[in-house]
């Protein structure tokens, strides 16, 4: 039995870099010196693991977690899919994928956030969720909204869900946003133009899944996520003792 | 053509935005929706070793506090063990090692309450010093940023230590030191971690 050994080296010209002079917020918050790059030890093969007591049944659902009885929030229902997915194509089971987003009106739920677009008062905009033995997820919400934000001062924010997800070692804890088709703000974004390959970019849009809505009630986008995978072969350098 | 190689591209990372806490850390935002947010109790009521806080401040290229940061931390017990399968060896029950913390949202400070942990087996039989892995989030961070706090009062420990020997400008190695003061009987350690300039944090691709 091969034992799962180190994981895959993360392709830095495929992320976005640091530094990007376009999304001005970047500027000061990027090191200037190289990242320094480690082979994996149990500090980076290793991460948290996550159990069906940490989280409620109901914390997937933001057409509910925060409505009050009776009533839903305001907006395109839909439903946000896939699997968690490794470099390998394997499966991530029972792993944690968090959400967040602004309401239909394209306002965010938070102290910081003063847009003129009403806040919902049946919606919070938080989700999380474990995935299934196959690695899928699901999450019900509403399909959030454009906003404007500082950047230029006529930059818009596509409609975007951002997600956290976890996999099983911190080598592969990744952050990232989702973005729908169709969505003629994507490409204007200085945020998604950090990513400077236009494939790269294509990833993080969720198509419409038609097969997936719910017939008169909700429609679906998929996106699946892909975490870094693990070498398997015979010939490692010794990742632990001896 | 020769065969085609049918691995698949990680999904890219995307800055975790100004309002990271509404998925993360919702209470801070200013709501109350779970039953219990994830990560604020690191070490739980069991772990043995010495209860310790980590305090300190994140700091940007222009010298200004950074506000709106999430950090996450990863550690093992004070055996030097992490609560994971792959890891031999138990963890004491309620132990997770993990954790998230947010800043204040006027002064930038930043702390959470665990134990210290313990040295961890390295690579190729070696012992790396007892360490937390930490990652960054925030606006205007496009990739979490990794990095790792040791301990100033494991002088013998980190001069052996293989992660902290790698990197090349000695005068940069002080940068993933956090310093230990006591306060009110209490053992706080202080990591200041600066992103961009002069003392630029020690980041690793890990």
């Amino acid at each position: 039995m091969k034992k799962p050994g180190e994981f895959y080296q993360r392709d830095r010209e495929w992320h976005p870099p640091a530094y990007d002079k376009d999304y001005k917020t970047s500027v000061a918050r990027s090191p200037k010196n190289a990242l320094i790059s480690l082979q994996n030890s149990m500090s980076e093969i290793t991460g948290p693991v996550f159990g069906h007591n940490d989280i409620d049944a109901i914390d997937n659902d933001l057409l509910s977690n925060y409505a009050q009885d009776g009533q839903s929030p305001i907006g395109e229902r839909i439903i946000l899919h896939g699997r968690v997915l490794d470099e390998n194509a394997r499966p991530l089971p029972n792993t944690l994928v968090e959400i967040w987003q602004a309401n239909a009106g394209g306002r965010y739920r938070h102290k910081k956030d003063t847009y003129l677009a009403p806040i919902d008062p049946n919606f919070g905009g938080c989700g999380r969720t474990l995935t299934d033995e196959n690695g899928y997820y699901y999450f019900r919400t509403v399909k959030p909204g454009a906003y404007p934000w500082r950047n230029w001062v006529n930059n818009w924010r596509p409609a975007h869900i951002h997600m956290s997800v976890f996999g099983t070692a911190f080598a592969q804890r990744l952050i990232t946003q989702v973005y729908f088709e169709g969505d003629p703000l994507i490409h204007k974004c200085p945020i998604v133009n950090t990513i400077p390959d236009p494939d790269a970019i294509e990833r993080l849009i969720a198509p419409l899944d038609l097969n997936a809505t719910i017939p008169l009630d909700t429609i679906a986008y998929k996106f699946d996520v892909v975490l870094r995978g693990r070498r398997s072969t015979l010939f490692e350098n010794r990742l632990e003792g001896n | 053509m020769p065969q085609s190689l049918d691995y698949l591209k990680e999904t890219p990372s995307q800055t975790a935005g100004p309002y990271v806490h509404i998925g993360l850390a919702p209470g801070a935002a200013g709501f109350d929706i779970y039953r219990e947010e994830l990560g604020w109790d690191i070490a739980g009521p069991n772990a043995k070793g010495d209860r310790i806080r980590v305090e300190g401040i994140v700091i940007d290229g222009t010298g200004s506090p950074v506000k709106d940061v999430l950090i996450e931390a990863w550690q093992a017990n004070s055996e030097g063990v992490y609560a994971h399968p792959e890891h031999p060896g138990d963890v004491e029950d309620g132990f997770r090692g993990w954790g998230r913390v947010i800043t204040n949202f006027e002064t930038g400070e930043w702390g959470f309450d665990t134990v210290k942990p313990g040295a961890v087996p390295g690579r190729s039989g070696t012992l790396m010093a007892p360490h937390i892995n930490l990652w960054v989030v925030a606006r205007g961070i496009n990739v979490g940023l990794n990095t790792r706090l040791y301990f100033s009062d494991e002088e013998a420990a980190n001069s052996n230590d293989p992660v902290i020997n790698l990197i090349e400008w000695e005068n940069r190695r002080k940068t993933l030191i956090a310093q230990r003061t006591e306060r009110d009987g209490q053992i706080v350690y202080r990591f200041d971690i600066r992103l961009q300039g002069e003392d630029e944090t020690v980041f690793f691709d890990i």
